[in-house]
């Protein structure tokens, strides 16, 4: 990794409240290009807020969020930029129920990128095929099961060819049978070199793909680190607490 | 026991069918048994009488009295009464195309033929793509060709003399076409919390227009709008019903709309903004679609309720379906003899309505098909 690239995603002293609660406070992040992060932390941590501040469903309130060389402002061209380079895959899929799987992944390319729709049908079909569900490209949503909408909403989200990739606790609302099936699709996705930022418990993933893991308390990052050391040599008591509890859960 | 398992094709013998259905459903219990059977009496009694007074009593045809005019006495001293279906046969013309001259009456019959054609068109899923609008163009500029006349050697006929279904149908096509698009356009400036004023703007509109009567607006729109405009320029009593009809009914369906876009799911929302979709895409491509599936049940609740109150343009003196029935109703002639035509109106009511409704449910279910959750 050459040192000369400029960081995918900068968030410098990042602060968010909603109303009086201050759910953000002073969290800085640096993300290179090809990094893969996995973020981790109790549930009201302000994981799922910070991850959802990169591509501004949420409005950070103080601070600066630079994502692929443009700052997220009130700006709305800036933030349609960004929109385009960064995907999201969220923890209850979103997909869109009144389209096919196929429309689903083809609709932003061609009305966003413009790509001509034979080129975009074409290119849905590889990433279709890549998630291993080509078979149900002409199927809709509501007809498939959830680790194969998981996948669709992933091939979803590439078809926009991003240059990042977000995931909001993906396998978060999945059977046991199916977080494997998308979580060896993001591994494989992981294999091809994409930035990627991951809100996720699962620890197993981190530690197979993660280049950093970042642990997130009461709206501030408390450590981040490689997953070994994270795992294996915890420095925080709320880590250990954090961790032990997960673990204990497995 | 060794076949526990074995699969049976059927369900036991007298769960099915149509002597177990009304065995179930009908003669449950005893008395469930003497409220069917009560039930029947009753319903078997009055549907004679009616059967009796519609059909079998009826008189089709009254003889013609001295004057040339159709002499109706025997439909007033008949015994046992019966219905006076030669009222519907003498006034059918007039009810249905009120005082549209005589001889150019096939022009509003076309009319009514080609709002129908349209209709059904419309219908189709099939035919939902852009050059609908253009067909819909052209057949409304016809028919305003065929109403008014004044060129290709139609005589020009004034709109105080239109009257009957065409006025109906025109109330109600118009005013739904347009009040259907400004609907959804207010439902979602309502929404839009960013723009503070066109959201004030809306829900200024939506709140003074469901807060008074349409018959009110309707006087407001005849009477005293004309006194606020310039001398001389004064559209026509039509044009302003309609225009107050528009507004009336897109306030109502914009709420409709609106209940549509509030049961949507936030993550649709958020999922297309990170795609990176414009307001129009996402609003025009994921958000309208589904909501309004959503609310196709109210909105064709809606769509009928209106259409049964253009017959409210009657209290400005507009000569629609109902009113020309009561003018009908009114001639000497005929004196006594009412229930028939009411009937008759009621039976073209009810076509339209139960047509209306007959499609919401088809669309529905071929919607819900797609859908299957």
């Amino acid at each position: 990794m050459s040192e000369a690239a400029p960081p995918a995603i900068v968030l410098d002293k990042v602060n968010k409240w909603y109303g009086s609660m201050h759910v953000l406070r002073d969290v800085s992040l640096t993300v290179q290009a090809r990094e893969r992060v996995v973020v981790c932390g109790p549930s009201g941590s302000g994981k799922s807020t910070m991850i959802r501040c990169i591509n501004r469903l949420e409005s950070h309130q103080e601070g600066r969020i630079v994502v692929d060389g443009t700052e997220l402002t009130d700006d709305l061209r800036a933030l349609d930029t960004i929109r385009r380079e960064v995907g999201m895959v969220f923890q209850s899929f979103n997909l869109f129920p009144h389209l096919t799987v196929l429309e689903n992944c083809t609709l932003a390319p061609v009305w966003v990128r413009k790509t001509p729709r034979a080129e975009a049908e074409e290119r849905a079909m590889d990433y279709l095929r890549r998630v291993r569900i080509p078979e149900q490209a002409h199927k809709f949503p509501g007809q498939l099961s959830g680790g194969q909408q998981q996948r669709v909403a992933i091939a979803r989200a590439l078809c926009m060819q991003p240059k990042i990739m977000l995931f909001d606790e993906p396998t978060s609302a999945l059977d046991p049978e199916m977080i494997k099936e998308v979580l060896e699709t993001m591994i494989e996705l992981a294999e091809t070199g994409m930035t990627m930022v991951c809100v996720t418990h699962e620890m197993g993933f981190a530690r197979r793909v993660a280049d950093r893991v970042v642990f997130m308390d009461r709206g501030e990052i408390v450590e981040s680190n490689s997953p070994h050391e994270m795992f294996e040599n915890p420095k925080t008591e709320r880590l250990k607490l954090f961790l032990s509890q997960i673990l204990r859960g497995h | 026991m060794r076949q526990s398992a074995v699969i049976r094709e059927r369900p036991p013998a007298g769960s099915v069918g149509p002597v177990a259905w009304l065995r179930t459903h009908l003669f449950g219990s005893w008395w469930s048994t003497a409220v069917t059977l009560l039930l029947g009496y009753l319903l078997l009694r009055w549907g004679l009488g009616f059967v009796d007074w519609a059909v079998v009593n009826a008189i089709w045809s009254v003889p013609a009295g001295e004057n040339g005019q159709p002499d109706a006495t025997i439909c007033r001293t008949a015994e046992p009464a019966g219905a006076c279906w030669a009222v519907i046969g003498d006034k059918a013309r007039f009810i249905l195309f009120g005082r549209f001259p005589y001889e150019s009456q096939w022009r509003p019959a076309l009319c009514v033929a080609i709002f129908l054609a349209l209709f059904g068109i419309s219908a189709s899923r099939r035919c939902w793509r852009r050059e609908l609008l253009l067909i819909w163009t052209v057949a409304l500029s016809a028919i305003g060709v065929l109403m008014w006349g004044g060129v290709l050697g139609l005589e020009f006929v004034p709109e105080d003399m239109w009257g009957g279904l065409p006025i109906t149908l025109i109330l109600a096509t118009f005013g739904l076409a347009f009040a259907f698009p400004l609907s959804v356009l207010v439902a979602l400036g309502r929404r839009a919390t960013d723009l503070p004023a066109v959201k004030i703007l809306c829900v200024l509109y939506v709140e003074l227009i469901r807060g008074v009567p349409l018959v009110s607006l309707l006087f407001m729109a005849s009477v005293m709008f004309p006194l606020f405009m310039p001398v001389g320029m004064n559209p026509d009593k039509l044009l302003r019903a309609q225009v107050a009809f528009i507004l009336f009914a897109g306030a109502y369906l914009a709420e409709v709309v609106r209940g549509g876009l509030q049961a949507l799911p936030k993550g649709q929302y958020e999922a297309a903004d990170a795609l990176g979709l414009s307001y129009w895409q996402k609003t025009g491509l994921i958000i309208l679609p589904q909501a309004l599936r959503l609310v196709i049940p109210p909105l064709v609740n809606t769509f009928i309720g209106f259409f049964k109150d253009t017959s409210l343009v009657l209290i400005i003196g507009i000569l629609d379906l109902l009113t020309a029935g009561k003018v009908a109703m009114a001639d000497p002639v005929w004196q006594g003899v009412g229930t028939e035509i009411y009937l008759f109106l009621g039976a073209i009511y009810f076509a339209f309505c139960f047509a209306m409704s007959k499609y919401s449910r088809r669309l529905e279910r071929s919607f819900g098909r797609a859908r299957n959750r």
